[in-house]
């Protein structure tokens, strides 16, 4: 187990190199940088003065250049220097990091609370009011953009109802360290993880759903009925550990999904995590930002992967390694 | 011989359901399994036999399946019992073994834990008790590491060690019923002979009927004491094993023994019964079902509504087409009006 472990991260190397050139070169690629917009048009700004300013951020330089130096930087933790915030990629990131976490976490913890016990249900009662109601409400939620979504969340129970806040993590002047930080910033999570949960269930229960059905059907299952077991332990300890076997191999990259950030909700409620960055970070050209922020999610899908194989190396005793 | 009776089957019809109809997939069975007897039922795939031994400890699903008639075990009506009252009878009373043990055990379980989980329900012993009767069991159906293999996976065993295992866990309660529902087909030929041995070695011990469903004659021959040759959904011939391979009688026996590759026969073709089991929608039911397979046969010969008669003590058969089959290749000079011997 240690030793397969260890390989799969060794080989992380070589992937993370290969990721690290892709981006760069492509983020370099898109148009105009992080000088380019607001202070090209401002009138006050000579050509001059940008073309100095380009030198001395080092912008002429040649591609593969800035790319060395920027691995050079990469490699002794230094994620270089934010064009737009003017401060550390590092502090930026880290200061984002912990409220992507806790709305990640929210999100996750919401999705598998709803749709698992949805997915067994609709697998078990097959066919009846119960699974066309539940698979009724999984189409619409899989037809339903997750930002107009949102935006009706929003709308509802944000803006016409007041019930929550509209915007932020935690409301201004609440001093961090207490309780009432704690419950404000709880309060703030509230309707963007609802939202975000809501939508993202479809997967999971059809899923589930499909396993469950599968699964009933099962010589073993046979066996166990044979053996006098009832009908309720028949399911909670055969027919459903064997249907979340799949769920579990899911649950890795949904874990390293947690700090990726979500665009849209980040985005629509105003929630300061590291999706809304990112997507700033690109309309600004904040270059520096934007390059750590894609390295980060390509080194968090490769631990994804290593994590779902961990995990379904630990409930599956088939795939268990020596 | 020993004929106490263990089970009474009782005009039993087991349907299942097509588009909300209703078709039997066996039709009015009556049939009686005794104490210490093995107690073999054969027929092409399709002819119900399967149906009728999950019927037995009502396994099927409910809601596409319908069981009328009787099961008197022990002087109670399974059919009529809650399934609560089912399960106690399940795994303590009437054992079971199915056919494929790559996919009968649970692969997320270990063997102790599988077999342990009969004695749950079953016993009040404690959990140190379990392990112990465990180790016995598994020493029992000749597993030489019992110890070991009680911590193991399914996937960790060979097909014949989870045959035995599955045997461990159909005798766990003593039970005085045993169905194995074609316990040897998915096996090789020697780990087959070795299990059948074991069963026939575990009857002797414990006096259970075994129910053995089986497509195999070469196993009817080796364990049974009496047969019962199913076609279509219907019993058509009854016979103790002497009886029904020295003088088989009705057609589709004769057929099926036919049909069995001889060692030293020095065939070149085996025989071929025409045409094949009609589906749960398609069987005649009324008339001789066997017939539209021997069209050579006169519609004359068939009895209407055939029934089971008592051709001698304990050999019956059904349908009076018997008295008039030939094969096919035979001339019409062969038959011997109701005494026709193996072709």
């Amino acid at each position: 187990m240690w030793k397969f472990t260890l390989r799969r991260i060794l080989i992380m190397i070589p992937q993370l190199f290969v990721l690290s050139v892709l981006i760069f070169f492509v983020a370099k690629a898109m148009p105009g940088d992080a000088l380019s917009g607001a202070i090209e048009a401002n009138p006050k700004v000579s050509a001059q003065v940008l073309e100095e300013q380009r030198e001395k951020l080092g912008l002429n330089d040649p591609a593969w250049v800035q790319y060395g130096r920027w691995l050079g930087n990469l490699f002794q933790g230094d994620l270089g220097k934010s064009y737009v915030h003017k401060v550390g990629v590092t502090d930026l990131i880290g200061s984002r990091l912990a409220n992507t976490f806790y709305l990640g976490v929210a999100i996750l913890i919401l999705t598998y609370v709803i749709s698992i016990p949805l997915g067994i249900l609709s697998g078990r009662y097959q066919n009846t009011l119960l699974d066309k109601t539940i698979t009724g409400y999984t189409y619409l939620s899989f037809a339903t953009p997750i930002f107009i979504f949102s935006l009706l969340v929003l709308f509802v129970f944000g803006f016409r109802l007041g019930w929550f806040p509209t915007s932020g993590s935690v409301d201004v002047g609440v001093q961090p360290g207490t309780w009432a930080y704690v419950v404000n910033k709880f309060y703030h999570l509230i309707l963007p993880a609802c939202a975000g949960a809501l939508v993202s269930t479809t997967a999971t229960i059809q899923y589930l759903r499909n396993e469950v059905i599968d699964t009933r059907l099962k010589d073993f299952v046979k066996t166990a009925r044979s053996k006098g077991v009832p009908e309720s332990k028949v399911y909670s300890r055969h027919i459903l550990r064997n249907s979340l076997l799949p769920i579990a191999a899911f649950l890795g990259y949904d874990l390293t999904a947690v700090l990726a950030g979500n665009l849209f909700i980040e985005s629509i409620f105003g929630y300061p995590g590291l999706g809304q960055l990112f997507l700033q970070s690109i309309t600004q050209r904040d270059f520096s930002v934007v390059t750590a922020l894609v390295m980060l999610s390509g080194l968090l899908a490769l631990i994804g992967t290593l994590l779902s194989d961990l995990i379904l190396s630990w409930v599956d005793p088939r795939i268990r390694m020596g | 011989m020993n004929t106490e009776p263990v089970l009474q089957i009782k005009d039993l019809t087991v349907s299942f359901r097509i588009k909300d109809e209703y078709y039997p997939a066996v039709d009015q069975l009556d049939l009686t399994i005794n104490k210490n007897e093995v107690l073999a039922i054969v027929g092409e795939s399709g002819c119900g036999k399967s149906a009728l031994a999950l019927s037995l400890t009502r396994l099927h699903d409910t809601k596409n399946t319908r069981i009328d008639g009787g099961l008197i075990f022990k002087g109670q009506d399974l059919n009529k019992l809650s399934p609560g009252q089912m399960n106690k009878i399940r795994g303590s009373e009437i054992g079971m073994i199915f056919q494929d043990p790559l996919t009968a055990l649970n692969p997320l379980m270990t063997i102790g834990r599988q077999i342990e989980e009969n004695l749950d329900y079953h016993t009040t012993l404690s959990k140190k008790e379990k392990t112990k009767r465990i180790y016995e069991l598994l020493e029992h159906v000749n597993i030489t590491n019992p110890e070991r293999v009680y911590n193991q996976y399914p996937h960790e065993l060979s097909g014949g060690m989870r045959q035995r295992v599955m045997i461990a866990i159909a005798i766990a309660c003593r039970p005085s019923l045993i169905i194995a529902d074609e316990p040897t087909t998915a096996l090789d030929v020697t780990i087959q002979s070795q299990i059948l041995d074991l069963l026939k070695q575990l009857q002797a011990e414990t006096e259970a009927g075994i129910v053995l469903i089986t497509h195999d004659l070469g196993v009817v021959a080796e364990m049974a004491d009496r047969v019962v040759v199913m076609y279509a959904g219907e019993v058509v011939e009854v016979a103790s094993v002497m009886d029904l391979f020295n003088n088989p009688m009705h057609p589709y026996t004769r057929s099926l023994l036919a049909s069995m590759p001889g060692a030293n026969a020095g065939q070149d073709q085996l025989h071929v019964i025409h045409g094949r089991v009609p589906s749960l929608q398609n069987i005649p039911r009324g008339s001789c079902r066997f017939s539209e397979r021997i069209p050579w046969i006169p519609q004359t010969a068939h009895a209407q509504n055939p029934q089971l008669d008592e051709v001698s003590p304990g050999h019956w058969v059904r349908c009076s087409c018997y008295q008039h089959f030939h094969f096919e290749d035979e001339g019409k000079g062969l038959v011997m009006d109701g005494v026709a011997g193996a072709k």
